[in-house]
């Protein structure tokens, strides 16, 4: 191993660990209101109930991968329509990328589920250990009953908040009630024992241990934000022309030819993320607006205006440096394109959701044999014919052919059923294989339609198709 | 590499540019910057080598001149593939198990049945049948279409398990055998006779009536209809083809039906029992079936 040597070249750096320190303000605030409606949202959702009728699940958000659909409220997304899920990660991800380039990384900071859970892991370690210079105390200090007990007892509430958050995850996948009667009971299928226990362990040690590595060595969204930045995004700037020279202040010195900041090193303690924002925006910056509170407190105590350490944008610091009245400029190319492409996704989502049918038909023609003659002399074609049924309702339907004159339907299932008596399960797709029996003499593939018709008469799906009666040479 | 000790122990020197620390190591003039890799990831990479040498004990590995290393748990894959079949034979088992009980018109009206039936015929018909008639059961000449709903032994159920139990001119004692003789080779019917017989047999299913093939029809009744009927629709009782039909196995133009007439045809169905088990027959009479003719 190279670089134990102070003086020598050292290729890996050791994880410093950060002791965030407690503090209070307006975005400390914000920032506890986003983490309980999140978590609120999270936990409760599962429990909530749509209903369906008698034939399908009446839990509201639920992915039955069993049966491969997804309940979303009103919506139900069979895999076939799977890109409506691929519109919604796309309308995500334009979403976040129009946030990032006028409001910067407020992802980050307040919704990634990384920056909630390390904030609830932090407020554990403070609840137990004590605040900022306490905890670097205890973790420095030598291995004690005390230390021990409130190591234990850290790591110990880690794993039941982890245990909550996977036990919560599962819940989505299955029926909440049930699943979580089970879970009490210990009475659970493997695949949600392995499921639990690897979230459990990937909670314990993403929000426990690797923390801020996860944002600046893990997480690719975290590097390529920059691309999303201009010189009007809302960063968090420290106000340099207002702050240097910085230097320790005693009370009822003048501030004549001096900075504002008092380098009491405030914004450092609290950072989750263990960086100096005096040094300018960083890469490991996440934006939680902590180092705000903190400098804010401070300049309350002095005497001195808020906002040395604030949300602002490079143009906008720079104009008031100028003297100048810039205006926040949210309208720019880069957010109009942004806009646009998320109005065509939203829109095109909407229409596709909107469009969608309880009912569709799709008819693959036989390959082997393309057709057949029978005895009599008619023409006959197979075809197997799949009728998706999403309502929640056992149906029949009636099918019938249009483009050649008196054709005959054969229906070939198990059971009686003819071409006026399909019967297809609530929620299912059912198969039946048809022939189409047809007095013509040999012509080229003849284009017909199957038209299909529920028994109710609301409901309806056509079909194009061919009807081949002669071999191409 | 005498250089090495003393790059590592080389004082820190900073970039002017980046302020960042160099290694040291120069090329040309450049030197490279040193932002030092997390350390975690220097342990993921040794779990990783360590993980890895625990494969190469496990799992087959290295070749050898002979073959390869089989690893301490024996694992391959032929053996996953036995194990999942092996899975895969008990959980038909079930279904065999009722099927092999069920009667043909309990199984045409069990959807569980009838689809397990369906795929193990189709499979098996692929296996042993698709040969002389074809992968989707359309034949070719002198192999009868399965697809059509003209039977020369009958297309019932019990019908179709028959001929494949036993087939047709086989070499079992139950086979089914009919002979259509060689009218003009063994000279029981002249030149011309053969002539006039088969432009009455082609005219039965023509569409033009026109023309009355008085002589033909005189040597029909006598030589023909014994077998295929006064009509010429044919007995399945004696395998005897419906000749008024629209459907011919070796050919319906003149001069096919002139050599059927003159030198007799015969073909051949081996019998499958021995072969093929009953339920493997039953699943296979059930996918002919439900082909599209079945009687």
């Amino acid at each position: 191993m190279t670089g134990c040597n102070k003086d020598s070249v050292s290729y890996f750096a050791k994880q410093e660990k950060i002791y965030p320190k407690k503090v209070w303000g307006r975005y400390r605030k914000i920032k506890w209101i986003v983490i309980s409606v999140a978590l609120a949202v999270y936990y409760i959702l599962p429990f909530l109930r749509w209903n369906r009728g008698p034939n399908a699940p009446d839990q509201a958000v639920l992915i039955d991968l069993g049966n491969a659909k997804a309940y979303f409220f009103w919506i139900e997304i069979w895999p076939q329509e799977v890109y409506i899920l691929t519109g919604l990660l796309i309308l995500a991800a334009i979403l976040l990328f129009t946030a990032t380039s006028l409001f910067g990384r407020i992802w980050c900071g307040y919704l990634c589920f990384q920056t909630i859970w390390t904030d609830l892991f932090v407020w554990v370690e403070q609840f137990v250990q004590g605040d900022r210079n306490a905890r670097k105390k205890l973790h420095d200090g030598s291995w004690t009953f005390e230390k021990i007990r409130k190591i234990l007892l850290t790591h110990f509430l880690w794993l039941v908040i982890s245990l909550c958050t996977a036990g919560a995850f599962v819940l989505y996948f299955i029926d909440a009630p049930t699943l979580f009667q089970n879970i009490i009971e210990i009475n659970v299928s493997q695949t949600v024992l392995i499921f639990v226990s690897s979230l459990t362990l990937s909670t314990y040690i993403m929000a426990g241990f690797a923390r801020e590595q996860v944002c600046a060595h893990m997480c690719p969204y975290a590097r390529f934000q920059s691309a999303m930045f201009d010189r009007d995004t809302l960063i968090i700037g420290y106000d340099e022309l207002r702050g240097e020279s910085r230097g320790k202040h005693k009370k009822g010195e003048s501030w004549e030819g001096r900075g504002h900041c008092i380098d009491c090193t405030a914004c450092v303690q609290v950072c989750p993320v263990g960086i100096d924002i005096r040094n300018g925006l960083q890469m490991e910056c996440i934006a939680c607006g902590l180092c705000v509170d903190a400098c804010n407190d401070i300049m309350d105590k002095v005497d001195l205006p808020r906002g040395l350490i604030r949300y602002d944008t490079v143009n906008h610091m720079e104009a008031e440096i100028k003297g100048g009245d810039e205006q926040f400029k949210f309208l720019r190319r880069r957010t109009i394109y942004y806009g646009l492409i998320l109005a065509v996704v939203g829109i095109s989502l909407l229409v596709s959701i909107i469009n969608r049918t309880s009912l569709e038909l799709h008819i693959l023609h036989d390959r082997n044999p393309m057709f057949v003659q029978l005895s009599s002399g008619e023409i006959r074609n197979g075809y197997t014919i799949k009728i998706l049924n999403k309502t929640h309702e056992h149906r029949t339907y009636k099918l019938s052919i249009s483009g050649l004159e008196n054709a005959r339907i054969d229906v070939k299932a198990a059971g009686n059923f003819t071409a006026d008596n399909l019967y297809v399960q609530a929620d299912s797709i059912g198969t039946y294989h048809i022939f189409i029996s047809a007095a013509v003499s040999p012509e080229p593939p003849r284009d017909v339609v199957f038209n299909l018709v529920d028994s109710n008469g609301e409901l309806s799906d056509d079909y194009k198709s061919i009807f081949i009666s002669k071999r191409d040479r | 590499m005498t250089d090495d000790n003393k790059k590592t122990e080389h004082k820190k020197e900073i970039d002017d540019v980046s302020g960042v620390e160099t290694t040291g190591h120069e090329w040309d003039g450049l030197k490279e910057l040193n932002n030092p890799l997390p350390r975690w990831w220097l342990w993921v990479f040794y779990a990783c080598i360590i993980w890895s040498v625990w494969y190469w004990v496990v799992y087959p590995t290295w070749p050898t001149l002979s073959g390869n290393t089989k690893g301490t748990s024996g694992y391959t894959q032929f053996k996953e593939l036995k194990k999942n079949q092996a899975e895969i034979v008990l959980r038909q088992k079930a279904y065999l198990d009722r099927f092999e009980k069920a009667s043909f018109e309990e199984i045409l009206n069990d959807k569980e049945l009838y689809a397990f039936a369906m795929a193990g015929g189709k499979s098996f018909f692929k296996d042993n049948c698709a040969t002389c008639h074809g992968t989707g059961a359309q034949g070719a000449k002198g192999y009868p279409n399965l697809n059509d709903d003209d039977w020369l032994w009958g297309g019932k159920l019990e019908d179709i398990k028959q001929t494949i139990t036993y087939g047709i001119r086989a070499d079992h004692d139950e086979t089914r055998v009919s002979q259509m003789p060689a009218f003009g080779k063994d000279e029981m019917l002249s030149i011309e006779e053969v002539n006039d017989v088969v432009d009455y047999v082609i005219s039965l299913s023509s569409a033009d009536k026109s023309t009355i093939h008085e002589k033909g029809a005189v040597i029909f009744a006598e030589q023909c209809a014994m077998c295929h009927g006064d009509d010429a629709r044919g007995d399945s009782f004696f395998g005897a083809p419906n000749l008024s039909d629209a459907i011919w196995l070796y050919g319906g133009d003149k001069e096919t039906v002139i050599e059927s007439v003159h030198s007799g045809r015969g073909g051949l169905m081996p019998s499958w029992q021995g072969r093929l088990d009953e339920n493997t027959i039953r699943e296979l009479s059930v996918y002919i079936h439900q082909l599209g003719g079945g009687e």
